[in-house]
């Protein structure tokens, strides 16, 4: 790399823009072909595509790159050698052809699609790949003897994109076919609604002339043709929904639905057989597209949201088991008991083991919330879920994956429960007297009718049955809950069905958890000011505060990054004031770390004065006596949130669950209203039975949480939304997800919830008023072809697009668009 | 007359040949991603040394 300048310019305050990932470079500053980069890893990225001449991928988007997270692909991938995973994870393999897809969370922007479509251009053996956008996939094709599963994934992760892997690929395949089906089925309908209009079109105007019986006869034959595809395929699904609805004793929408097809196709067949009339099966075919259309509109929305994860996509598939003295890959699911398995720097640990060899830092903050590294001994239990921090470990598993705690927590009932949501949604109350009113109107008009008129009386019974249809009445909520969730969506956040929709307007409770929810979980940008830090005083820094719970010292020896252990090295005189500081003596070096006022009394040459702002919280450090600055941390509570909570405390019951320690209640406490229910050191268990708790007590409550130690809780409560700084990462199994940035809309959300249901009301009104327009025209037996083929169709239009606009019309209004 | 009858089988087995092209082109998964192919085609490859290979058509899942 001739003629490339490259140098590191550290704490520099103006604020510059990542080349590569449009971060602000806060930390450090790498200036590399006259390009800025906020990391290293950045760096590489763009030099990797600088070589291979990949450079559009800049020109196309600005700053498009993903950081790297990690950088240490090192052996991370080996499990990937194994022929056994190979066969669960390639879609197709031959002698020099395999084809594989992935699906990778990081794509996000043309740029990506390009790059990543130009893969054959970086490295050879990759023969061809395509991205699917929406469902953010990667199909690649590439020949394995020139480069292998693994060096592929590894080359993917070095540019950014890593492929998130996992050995149930096929529960994404059957999702895709069932949206193929209903395109195919919404295809028929829709065909066979628009040519059965156009054979009756003769017939809406009355038109006489085609007194020729047989082409009558002809083209009323040829529309029960037509919708025969429409009733015994595309209504299938409504048939049984209503099936099983009525098997468990229910009536739900789907019931007066599949009751109006069947009398719609019945009868029309019925009056062409005996050459009564035309029938209504225009208005069938219409009704079955219409409403296939509406579900289709709602499942587009949700395409490549998963909401059903487990503990399994945490985990990873593959770990290192020790065999006849040399350590090889397997698949987690294979290890046993006395295994000894080998768990490097940042791998999570698969099963309950004991710590064999060394000192283990473990992080439980993705189970337990807790957010400190825990020490660990030799012989020392560790739980399934915990992350490495530090060197490698070796480890003797005492329980298989499944049976290991975390697992066991996943067994919990609440995670069985089942989807209630068709119990208890407002349409299918409605529906049951909806369907009763209608048999009822229909039956005393038939009695009525019989004893004046015999034939007319039949014909009002079914009249009444057909325009009754509550096709109207089922799009109104679809309609209105779908485009609400898409304003959400805008708004990143993303609800799992239009019922959770519903169940958001009854919640009374709020319960928040604490780290990863209300607190990043990354941390705040930390920047020092003062006197830059040697190597060696921050070696010493980062031993003296590792003896610190406080979750600022955690927060700084964070941003230090990776430093050598030293473990080894003692600290001296080791003293803690609580709320001020602590001191100590590390080789020979006094070090002072704390507030202003702690520092001052040993400082020789005066603190470097604090700022006030109280987004800040400030560390100061002091070497031998000397102070050297301080550490501005920005405030780790969430944008906004002081204000979210004042506006929430009005209205519903606040209480927050963490599993960190108590040191933040004061904070907490200062934001919250007084009587917020605080909970501090929460296990997984104990945060579901809290919730549980609540819901006995008559609550509805809305659980927010990030870590899988909420996992229960989200499943528990009534609406759990998992909340996540990047909508595309993992996240637990839940009700919604929320981008962490959107946090403080949340009252906003909750407020909308209830005006979406008061556009569902008011288009309830407007096809009642339909339906008594229709009842009116069938009961005094005037229901002619030409009335329901004109009324059907206005009420369902008209109705989705008041429902469309009322809600994209209230969103304005309410700032949410 | 009977010339109409004709007609309205001719005009149907145009309508089912549109009918079955679109349950063709849904099967195939043409419709699987509707983002991505409106992005791709305002790519432009700038100095494409390389050979792009024949694959366009071909479907990814197969």
């Amino acid at each position: 790399m001739e003629g490339l300048q490259e140098n590191t310019v550290r704490g520099k305050d103006k604020k510059v823009i990542c080349y590569h990932c449009g971060d602000i470079c806060q930390n450090e500053l790498i200036v590399f072909d006259e390009k800025n980069f906020c990391c290293n890893g950045c760096r590489t990225v763009y030099e990797i595509l600088k070589d291979n001449d990949l450079c559009t991928y800049y020109d196309l988007e600005k700053n498009p790159g993903i950081t790297l997270k990690s950088r240490d692909y090192g052996e991370k991938y080996n499990f990937l050698d194994q022929a056994e995973i190979q066969h669960k994870i390639l879609d197709f393999r031959e002698e020099n052809t395999a084809k594989v897809h992935f699906y990778i969370p990081g794509i996000h922007c043309s740029s990506c699609i390009w790059l990543l479509e130009n893969l054959y251009r970086l490295r050879e053996g990759i023969r061809y790949s395509r991205v699917q956008f929406t469902k953010k996939e990667l199909f690649i094709d590439f020949d394995p003897q020139k480069i292998s599963l693994r060096q592929l994934v590894s080359q993917l992760a070095t540019i950014g994109y890593e492929p998130f892997i996992s050995l149930e690929q096929e529960t994404r395949k059957k999702q895709k076919t069932v949206n193929r089906t209903l395109l195919i089925k919404i295809g028929i309908a829709g065909f066979s609604f628009g040519n059965i209009m156009l054979l009756s079109f003769p017939e809406y105007f009355g038109f006489e002339g085609i007194d020729d019986l047989v082409i009558q006869r002809f083209i009323s034959w040829l529309n029960v043709l037509l919708a025969l595809p429409v009733v015994f395929y595309c209504s299938t699904d409504y048939f049984r929904s209503a099936y099983t609805g009525l098997k468990q004793h229910y009536i739900n929408i789907d019931v007066p639905i599949s009751l109006g097809i069947i009398t719609l196709f019945m009868v029309s067949v019925t009056y062409i057989a005996f050459g009564i009339g035309p029938g209504y099966l225009d208005s069938l075919a219409g009704l079955l597209f219409f409403l296939l259309t509406g579900r289709w509109i709602q499942n587009k929305t949700y395409e490549g949201l998963s909401f059903e994860r487990d503990y399994r996509s945490y985990f990873p598939l593959a770990v290192n088991r020790m065999e006849n003295g040399f350590f090889r890959t397997v698949a987690v699911k294979d290890l046993r008991e006395n295994d000894v398995i080998h768990i490097r720097n940042q791998e999570i640990i698969p099963a309950d083991s004991l710590l064999a060899s060394g000192e283990a830092y473990i992080d439980y903050s993705f189970v337990t919330g807790e957010s400190r590294p825990v020490l660990k001994k030799r012989y020392d239990l560790i739980y399934a879920g915990g992350r490495q921090m530090g060197q490698s470990i070796q480890l003797t598993v005492r329980k298989p994956v499944s049976q290991s705690y975390l697992t066991q927590l996943w067994n919990n009932e609440a995670f069985g429960k089942k989807d209630d949501s068709q119990l208890d949604s407002m349409i299918n109350r409605i529906s049951k007297y909806f369907t009763a009113a209608v048999l009822f109107i229909a039956f005393t008009g038939l009695i009525f009718w019989l004893g004046i008129n015999m034939e007319k009386a039949w014909f009002v019974f079914t009249a009444v049955l057909i325009v009754a249809c509550p096709c109207a009445l089922s799009m109104s909520t679809p309609f209105t809950l779908g485009n609400s969730m898409n304003i959400f969506g805008r708004n990143h956040f993303y609800l799992k069905n239009a019922h959770v929709l519903e169940k958001m307007m009854k919640i009374t409770h709020i319960v928040f958890d604490k780290t990863g929810t209300l607190t990043p979980i990354g941390d705040g940008k930390i920047n020092f000011k003062g006197i830059p830090l040697e190597k060696d005083e921050k070696l010493w820094i980062s031993r003296l505060i590792s003896n610190s719970t406080h979750p600022l010292s955690r927060q700084i020896l964070n941003s230090f990054g990776q430093l050598p252990s030293l473990v080894d090295v003692p600290v001296q005189a080791y003293t803690e004031v609580k709320g001020k500081g602590i001191s100590g003596n590390v080789e020979g070096h006094k070090i002072m770390i704390g507030s202003s006022e702690y520092l001052m009394p040993e400082a020789t040459n005066g603190v470097i004065p604090p700022e006030n702002d109280f987004n800040h919280s400030q560390v100061h450090i002091s070497i031998n006596g000397r102070s050297r600055g301080y550490f501005s941390i920005v405030n780790h509570y969430r944008d906004g949130l002081g204000e979210l909570i004042r506006k929430l405390g009005k209205r519903y019951k606040l209480s927050i669950l963490s599993g960190d320690n108590e040191t933040e209640r004061k904070n907490l406490q200062s934001i919250f209203p007084a009587g917020t229910v605080m909970m501090f050191d929460q296990q997984p268990d104990q945060k579901l039975e809290f919730i549980e708790s609540l819901q006995s007590g008559g609550d509805r409550v809305l659980m927010l949480g990030d870590g899988l130690n909420d996992a229960g809780a989200l499943v528990k409560s009534d609406l759990g939304i998992a909340v996540t700084e990047d909508i595309t990462s993992f996240t637990p199994a839940s009700d919604g997800i929320m981008d962490a940035s959107g946090i403080h809309q949340l009252d906003k959300f909750l407020e909308f919830s209830l005006t979406s249901r008061r556009i569902i009301i008011a288009s309830f009104i407007i096809s009642f008023l339909y339906n008594i327009l229709g009842m009116g025209f069938a009961v005094l037996g005037k229901l002619t072809p030409i009335v329901a083929a004109i009324l059907m169709p206005a009420s369902s239009i008209s109705v989705v697009i008041f429902a469309t606009f009322a809600v994209n019309g209230m969103a304005k209004i309410k700032k949410l668009i | 007359m009977s010339v109409i009858v004709l007609l309205i089988i001719f005009s149907i087995v145009v309508a089912l040949i549109f009918l079955i092209a679109f349950i063709w082109a849904v099967r195939s998964g043409q419709y699987d991603d509707m983002e991505s192919p409106s992005v791709r085609i305002l790519f432009e490859d700038k100095k494409n040394k390389d050979k792009q290979p024949d694959h366009d058509q071909e479907n990814p899942e197969k």
